[in-house]
């Protein structure tokens, strides 16, 4: 029953939206198209923004897992992981969560087109990366932008916020496609 | 500490190419996987421009300005501090909106205004106020219907069913959503219980 609401709930969340704000905005005398196509510029600008990023962290952990280092670090954890039911493959996007959105991404794309989308590790690495924020960026960026210098419990705050986060997804995942 | 593991997993990956004898595989992944940053890149345009526009249609129709009106007695139980007609409630509910149709590159701008607006409300300008520590805490955590760069992603990557981790994103953000809010309001308890001494 349960998996059954979250499968219908991924099939209708992007057409209901699609359907929704265009009608929405027709009736409310916005002139769609125009302030779409408006809105759409931005799209570009955005994805060459996180280019270097992307580069840079593609190119590491490339490196990384060609020369077989990765298999070595993934041998010494996976124990620990299988603990809690994720693969070691995954551990790196864990601990670069929090720390770099564009890193994260780059680590969460690497691992989805190496092992498949449709694949154990691709739907747990889609989830991981689609559940956490970069807090890290979130605390230098924004709190730096206003000169807070003393961050209270926010650093803290943030971990158990992220740390949540990522095991809630390897729970979901394990149930929904685990065990198969 | 971007920069070491950065730095580490190079090193590392050319140390034990190294060892292994077969250091031209580092030359190979370093070319490839630089041009597959590109490539990925190219891919995603075309659904960030869709959301992105269709975000500016739900703006300006105004549907921004009714979630506000309805999320009202949320923001009101999450930021007792400030007042529900302050200019950084409409900055932190945009954030917050845009962070729950996945588009964490357009949350940015609304994030740096309902900071500023946070600011104006601070007694202390150097230290995090209660109010700012909750909006890192939402931010973190928050509840993700479209996980829009992902699903870029796995249709890049060629998925069969590139929506289908939606449910499960949905269902993890808000796990992670109630624990910072909990973890949110016991540590701002022991900070002033810590501090009244």
């Amino acid at each position: 029953m349960f998996l059954n609401i979250v499968s219908q709930v991924s099939r209708w969340a992007i057409p209901f939206l699609l359907l929704t704000i265009p009608l929405v905005g027709f009736f409310r005398g916005v002139k769609v198209y125009e302030t779409f196509v408006e809105g759409a510029e931005e799209g570009f600008e955005t994805a060459v923004r996180i280019i270097p990023f992307l580069v840079g962290m593609l190119v590491a952990i490339g490196v990384f897992r060609a020369s077989g280092a990765m298999s070595i670090f993934v041998r010494v954890i996976d124990p620990i992981m299988s603990l809690i039911g994720a693969p070691g493959e995954v551990l790196p996007l864990a601990v670069m969560r929090p720390l770099s959105g564009g890193g994260a991404l780059g680590i969460a794309t690497e691992l989805i087109g190496a092992h498949g989308p449709d694949s154990f590790i691709g739907k747990l690495a889609s989830t991981m990366q689609g559940s956490t924020d970069t807090t890290f960026y979130v605390l230098t960026v924004y709190f730096g932008s206003v000169g807070i210098r003393k961050y209270r419990y926010a650093v803290t705050l943030g971990l158990i916020a992220d740390i949540s986060g990522l095991l809630a997804s390897i729970f979901i995942i394990n149930l929904l496609f685990g065990g198969s | 500490m971007v920069n070491v593991i950065w730095l580490t997993l190079l090193i590392s990956g050319i140390i034990v190419a190294g060892m292994n004898g077969q250091i031209e595989v580092v030359t190979k992944a370093a070319m490839d996987s630089a041009q597959s940053g590109v490539n990925i890149a190219i891919e995603i345009i075309g659904l960030m421009a869709l959301w992105l526009g269709l975000m500016r249609i739900a703006q300006k129709a105004g549907m921004v300005n009714f979630l506000s009106k309805v999320v009202k007695p949320i923001t009101r139980f999450l930021f007792p501090t400030v007042p529900s007609e302050h200019p950084a409630m409409g900055a932190i509910i945009m954030n917050i909106s845009a962070n729950i149709l996945g588009l964490g590159n357009a949350a940015t701008p609304f994030g740096l205004k309902a900071m500023q607006e946070l600011q104006k409300l601070n007694d202390d300008p150097e230290e995090a106020s209660e109010a700012m520590c909750t909006f890192l805490a939402i931010n973190t955590s928050c509840i993700t219907l479209i996980p829009a760069t992902i699903i870029g992603i796995r249709v890049a990557a060629g998925s069969a069913d590139p929506t289908e981790i939606v449910g499960p994103t949905i269902f993890a953000t808000a796990v992670g959503t109630v624990v910072a809010v909990s973890a949110d309001k016991i540590l701002r308890a022991r900070y002033r219980a810590r501090h009244r001494r």
